[in-house]
């Protein structure tokens, strides 16, 4: 959304008032500078961490890597642990995905373009499961996995995970499958194509920005995920990343410098998933905001 | 994205009746020109709609809905999580929790929690977006850059902050170096210091987000209204305080439901940073870390049910006074009917 209002009210202003904007004044940048900074610099602190020794940190906490150092970084990489979780998160979160896309859109289609009695019951009872956050159903939830024998399963964490994403992903493709003009459907219907065949031939291709939104909101979910997997995953060899840099900072804590590397390697795919695709993913959410 | 929007747009404005319209029309558009086959094609849509949305409703109401319902019911037991439960109590459970103070503290925690996070990082989420409303050089590098905390996950950000905050540790130090030394304290240990710890590093982890969702906000809102303000006569801060804000409202209290619901619910960084004990002594427990504490680590399940579930009913509560007295006009169709 923030895309699309952007386009028109920036030509309106650059018709009307180029001349005069051109920099801003100058406290807008220090202020914003300074917010800017106070956001990054405890990302850079344990990113910097990670280049220094123990002894440099315990001399000066808060100083820079002089000389820097790649050993934690190296030590972390070439250790198989690391690889094992960063594995075992990607799992989760590709399935993860991949399941709330295909029952999302399915869903979503059919709330969007099939009219029927129980259709506003349906949407409302998703858009409820926004009420119901992980938090509150994760005692019972244990309870349910572990009855259904999926302790220490991917099994056990992406379907719990796939279910809670589903509220947003419907509130954000309805909108999307909503759009796609009456006409398409009708030409296809004329082709000779059955709704499921405007599903998959219209309706997959179309909806792909806001598929792409969703997906990429529950990926980033998954990578992140602590509290399921705190309860479901006991073994350390299903261990996902966050519980590995939580085991790591306890079985390490005398090595900040390691424990700084390894909490810095763990965040790299979350954050270059969402650099590429802020835009949509803002775009996305106030979307999903305002209904 | 940008043309599937303006695309909706113009459906919604077209018809008269919104979006409803467009379902509609699916609906008559198919059987009008075959009226012959309208029973089997009824039955084809009847079976259509099942295999479309029977998956996402199965994994849904087993994995959301359900364990609630279920929690509702093992909270009657007194049960440590084997077999099935036998060892009725009635309201027991629910009578120790009301008179734990334990609880109470953690119940008070949540509720400064709530409090602050909305004193904290309203004001100067608004008075940032407005800020980086305007048209300045490098907005959208900016735009990356603080919503980098909000990506980054609670592990990550408990971690590096508890080792930033030691005694030992880099804050002090730098508090030091800037001659501020008097500053340092004890951020984490000491209960009169630890809640407000807690907040800065909510505050920071969550103030991104809701500076992107004002910006978006602000954008939404037609620069026409401020122009034509400003030719009046009005200053800055008037076109501010008397358009801007006010059309921000709906966003304002969408925003503030979502902080009141995520503040409720706190468990991730507080376990981190303080870990399963350490919490109630430093003064930072809440509701949700009591419960996992009490539940599940001390094996008593029916017990952590029956938390679970005055964490829920304090919640929806509080989600659902809000939606009649604050939300009714932003939400009314967005939860129902999905238009606005």
């Amino acid at each position: 959304m923030a895309t699309l209002l952007e386009t028109p009210t920036k030509s309106s202003q650059t018709l009307r008032r180029a001349p005069k904007v051109a920099w801003g004044s100058p406290m807008t940048y220090v202020i914003a500078f300074l917010f800017v900074g106070i956001c990054i610099a405890p990302v850079l602190y344990i990113i910097l961490g990670g280049f220094r020794t123990n002894a440099q940190i315990t001399n000066s906490p808060s100083g820079l890597p002089s000389p820097w150092v790649i050993d934690n970084y190296v030590s972390v990489l070439v250790s198989d642990v690391f690889w094992r979780q960063v594995a075992n998160s990607a799992v989760a979160g590709i399935l993860t995905t991949a399941g709330v896309v295909a029952l999302g859109l399915m869903v979503s289609f059919v709330l969007a373009r099939y009219d029927f009695k129980l259709n506003g019951a349906m949407y409302s009872l998703f858009a409820a499961g926004l009420m119901f956050p992980m938090t509150v159903a994760i005692t019972p939830l244990y309870i349910l996995i572990r009855d259904l024998g999926l302790m220490n399963t991917v099994g056990g964490i992406v379907l719990p995970q796939i279910a809670f994403a589903l509220p947003t992903t419907i509130i954000i493709l309805v909108p999307f499958l909503r759009a796609i003009p009456k006409e398409i459907e009708e030409a296809a219907s004329i082709d000779g194509a059955g709704r499921i065949g405007f599903f998959f031939r219209m309706v997959v291709p179309l909806s792909l920005p806001g598929v792409i939104t969703v997906g990429i909101l529950a990926f980033v979910a998954s990578w992140n995920s602590y509290m399921l997997p705190l309860f479901i995953l006991n073994d350390e060899l299903s261990y996902t990343l966050p519980l590995g840099v939580q085991a790591f900072a306890s079985q390490y804590s005398v090595d900040t410098a390691r424990v700084l590397a390894f909490t810095s390697l763990s965040m790299i795919p979350a954050l270059i998933f969402f650099s590429l695709f802020e835009r949509r993913i803002v775009g996305g959410l106030t979307g999903a905001v305002k209904g | 994205m940008t043309q599937s929007l303006g695309e909706n747009s113009a459906t919604r404005t077209a018809s008269p009746e919104g979006p409803t319209v467009v379902g509609g029309g699916v609906q008559t558009s198919s059987p009008a020109p075959r009226p012959r086959r309208g029973k089997r094609i009824d039955w084809r849509k009847t079976f259509e709609i099942t295999v479309l949305s029977a998956p996402a409703i199965v994994v849904f109401l087993a994995f959301v809905i359900f364990p609630v319902f279920l929690a509702a019911y093992y909270g009657f037991f007194k049960w440590k999580g084997y077999g099935p439960p036998t060892e009725f109590v009635g309201l027991d459970n629910y009578l120790i929790i009301f008179r734990d103070s334990a609880f109470h503290e953690a119940l008070l925690h949540n509720g400064y929690i709530v409090v602050l996070s909305l004193i904290l990082q309203g004001p100067a989420a608004v008075a940032l977006a407005l800020l980086l409303n305007q048209k300045i050089r490098g907005r959208s590098i900016i735009r990356v850059l603080i919503f980098v905390p909000y990506v980054i996950s609670e592990v990550i950000v408990g971690t590096g902050w508890s080792l930033m905050l030691q005694s030992a540790g880099a804050v002090n130090d730098l508090l030091e170096k800037i001659g501020l030394g008097f500053l340092a304290v004890d951020w984490l240990s000491d209960p009169k210091i630890a809640l407000w710890s807690l907040m800065i590093i909510i505050s920071w982890k969550y103030i991104g987000f809701a500076v992107i969702l004002f910006l978006a906000g602000l954008q939404s809102i037609p620069e026409e209204l401020s122009e034509a303000a400003s030719i009046d006569g009005a200053s800055y801060w008037q076109i501010q305080r008397t358009i801007t804000l006010p059309l921000l409202g709906p966003t304002l209290r969408i925003w503030a439901f979502l902080s009141i619901i995520g503040s409720l619910q706190l468990f991730d960084l507080v376990y981190i940073i303080w870990g399963q004990y350490i919490s109630a002594t430093a003064g930072t427990s809440t509701m949700a870390t009591y419960m996992v504490l009490n539940g599940r680590l001390a094996g008593n399940f029916g017990y952590g049910n029956a938390v679970a579930v005055v964490l829920f009913v304090i919640s929806l509560v509080i989600a659902l006074v809000y939606q009649r007295y604050v939300l009714r006009r932003d939400t009314e169709g967005a939860l129902t009917e999905g238009k606005k």
